[in-house]
């Protein structure tokens, strides 16, 4: 996706976690949210049953620095191609995307070669979450 | 090209951008405001205020539907609260707006509220102040979930919506002092429910009271979810606004809220200088009041004092960032 710089020391990270496609479940969203609310981050949560236009465009106005799909329905290999296409078409190139859920290991690098940075599978340690995004949300100087 | 000539140029990632840098307080941020805060001042800033899961989301959700049916643009700041404990924050307004996505007529923005009480975040009246001078025509503020005292949105809102549900209370409750008092409308939410009728009458009984001269407050029973009473309510809005308008009482609020703004940013630069604690001076009152040498009012004095014996000086005590 981007080239990896850490944010702004002092500015809390701005997360988007959202649950593309139909599956109903929000447990392991939710729980990553409190988690990633305790590590300091601002997460804007959106709830179940996200089309890639949902997603992308509550990124857009939310200005996130990190999206966070959530995936266990098995339709990440048709829904995501079509969420980074609806970012790439809002110029979101530069936001970091990680997923997590239930994506067989198969799957990783091709959903990788689609541009998303990371996926996070069962038993992952939200400390390693935590660092992976601190250390890859992207830098930014914005100018007025 | 900076983010004001892509905000006229209609990039519609100029706005988010510029959002950030003002709550970041970021220089970029606070010179944008510069430019920004001229052109604004013509938004109808309407606040939705009432406590935590009185439907206030599910409420906005529904105005802006029928804010949109009256062919009016318009945008939302959806204010949750941050952890006093690390910081962070779970911004959830926005789940309920979420079908809203694809009308470029829409814009949703949520704020974490970064340690200020009463409602809202430091950086609201910035934000409202870049939503106002990007052309929206009504902007929607939603605060924190409050109780009867979160009354900060007065401050930053020409209407004030005060929510309330049945079910939370006696009737002295409605008798109370505080955030009944700055509603310029009062909406019993989820009337579908039992003691909906109750409230609303105890409600009508106590804004008997409220109101100016030329204002009468309603009270209006609305179920958000189902949209039952919106029209009334979008209505009842518009018609405070020509109130406003009309009668004087909205140079007033406006005054006012100007008033409001510098007194809460210099309390705000004042804190941020305190919490920065690079100034010896203060850490050493600090400690003194810390270890009861010293009362938090004398703390006080002596700081006033520091300030009173560097006249002219922009930063006379403590940091000499972030003012």
């Amino acid at each position: 996706m981007t080239q990896p710089a850490p944010a702004a020391p002092g500015r809390p990270i701005r997360v988007l976690i959202a649950k593309p496609g139909l599956d109903g479940h929000d447990r392991g969203a939710k729980v990553l949210t409190r988690a990633l609310r305790d590590a300091g981050f601002e997460v804007v949560y959106t709830g179940l049953f996200q089309t890639p236009e949902m997603i992308a465009s509550a990124a857009l106005q939310e200005d996130v620095d990190v999206i966070g799909l959530s995936i266990l329905s098995g339709a990440h290999l048709a829904l995501f191609p079509r969420i980074m296409e609806a970012l790439r078409a809002r110029g979101l190139d530069d936001v970091l995307v990680v997923a997590g859920g239930t994506i067989p290991g198969e799957d990783i690098p091709v959903v990788r070669d689609m541009g998303v940075a990371a996926v996070f599978g069962p038993g992952t340690s939200f400390a390693e979450i935590v660092e992976f995004l601190r250390e890859h949300a992207p830098a930014r100087d914005d100018a007025a | 090209m900076g983010l004001i000539d892509r905000l006229d140029a209609g990039d519609p990632r100029a706005l988010p951008r510029l959002l950030t840098l003002i709550e970041n307080r970021d220089p970029a941020g606070l010179s944008a405001l510069n430019v920004l805060y001229p052109r604004g001042g013509r938004a109808h800033v309407v606040g939705i205020t009432g406590p935590p899961g009185s439907g206030k989301s599910t409420l906005v959700a529904a105005l802006i539907a029928a804010i949109r049916a009256s062919g009016r643009t318009v945008a939302v700041l959806a204010i949750d609260p941050s952890s006093p404990v690390t910081g962070g924050a779970v911004l959830g307004d926005r789940i309920r707006m979420m079908e809203l996505h694809a009308d470029p007529g829409v814009f949703i923005r949520s704020m974490a509220s970064r340690g200020r009480v009463g409602g809202l975040a430091p950086a609201a009246a910035g934000a409202v102040a870049a939503l106002d001078a990007a052309g929206f025509p009504i902007i929607l503020v939603e605060t924190v979930g409050t109780g009867q005292d979160g009354i900060d949105i007065i401050t930053l809102a020409q209407t004030v919506v005060v929510v309330q549900v049945p079910g939370l209370g006696d009737g002295v409750q409605a008798i109370k002092a505080g955030q009944l008092e700055v509603g310029d409308l009062l909406v019993v939410n989820k009337c579908d429910l039992p003691g909906s009728e109750t409230l609303a009458r105890l409600l009508r009984q106590s804004a008997e009271d409220l109101g100016t001269e030329g204002w009468d407050v309603p009270v209006l029973p609305i179920s958000a979810a189902t949209g039952d009473g919106l029209p009334d309510l979008l209505g009842a809005i518009d018609r405070h606004r020509s109130y406003l308008l009309a009668s004087g009482e909205g140079d007033r609020r406006s005054s006012a809220a100007a008033s409001a703004a510098v007194m809460t940013g210099l309390r705000a630069a004042i804190e941020r200088r305190i919490a920065a604690g690079s100034s010896e001076a203060i850490a050493r009152l600090l400690d003194d009041v810390a270890a009861r040498r010293m009362t938090p009012d004398s703390a006080v004095a002596g700081l006033l004092a520091a300030l009173d014996r560097a006249p002219g000086s922009g930063h006379p005590v403590g940091d000499q960032r972030g003012g």
